[in-house]
């Protein structure tokens, strides 16, 4: 199953919280597409996301800023 | 998790501001891995106390006084531009214009996260306060010898 979360409007540090308690929720397998901007979210929600021990399929452009990170859990 | 990622607060202020820091710091090290834990003490205990207003909490009539005048997460001043009482009430509504988190939204996240949260002993002794007057997610009273043994390994800070 796939699920979606825009983390484009949020800041320091709920970028992070709002991916890892998304991540809490799903089911082993399933995958989270996040939506997130250049800078802070995009260098960190993808590397902490494979220390974490989710593998991380796939980061896109999706238009200006706004970045996709394909997650699964 | 990789070993040594623990972070530990001591959360010596009850200033708006500066809980704003422990729980940014707190939610977001959990978010990413570490093992959180906070230590409550002195002006700290105001953020974890049941009652988030102002109310009469405590043992004797000196230290209900007290109880009353330092209040609870919601009672709590700024550091600066307090403007009696009403710095903490701009700065709320400057976050929650800008998308930030709120102290309360941090709060939440930091229970929904289970970051560990500890009341100092001593502190609660001169204060008059006890464990039930405190938030249910605080998970004991310690004092130092015991928070030295939770935070061996990691970083400790103090605010």
């Amino acid at each position: 199953m796939t699920h979606t979360l825009d983390i484009t409007k949020e800041h320091c540090p709920m970028t992070f919280v709002k991916t890892k308690l998304k991540l809490a929720q799903i089911a082993d397998g399933d995958i989270l597409e996040v939506l997130l901007t250049e800078g802070e979210p995009l260098n960190n929600v993808p590397r902490s996301a494979t220390e974490q021990g989710y593998k991380v399929l796939s980061v896109n452009h999706v238009d200006g800023q706004i970045h996709k990170v394909t997650i699964q859990k | 998790m990789a070993e040594n990622k623990k972070l530990s607060l001591i959360a010596f202020s009850g200033e708006f501001d500066k809980l704003t820091a422990v729980f940014t710091l707190a939610t977001g090290a959990a978010a990413v891995g570490y093992e959180v834990n906070i230590f409550f003490t002195f002006w700290g205990l105001d953020a974890i106390k049941q009652k988030k207003g102002r109310s009469f909490v405590g043992g004797t009539f000196l230290t209900k006084i007290f109880g009353f005048m330092m209040g609870g997460l919601h009672a709590t001043p700024t550091s600066r531009f307090n403007f009696f009482g009403f710095g903490p009430w701009i700065f709320r509504k400057l976050m929650k214009k800008n998308n930030v988190a709120t102290l309360e939204e941090l709060v939440d996240a930091a229970h929904a996260l289970g970051v560990n949260l500890y009341a100092c002993e001593m502190a609660m002794h001169v204060l008059g306060l006890e464990q039930k007057d405190f938030i249910h997610e605080v998970k004991d009273t310690l004092g130092v010898a015991t928070f030295l043994e939770l935070s061996e390994g990691g970083r400790t800070m103090f605010i």
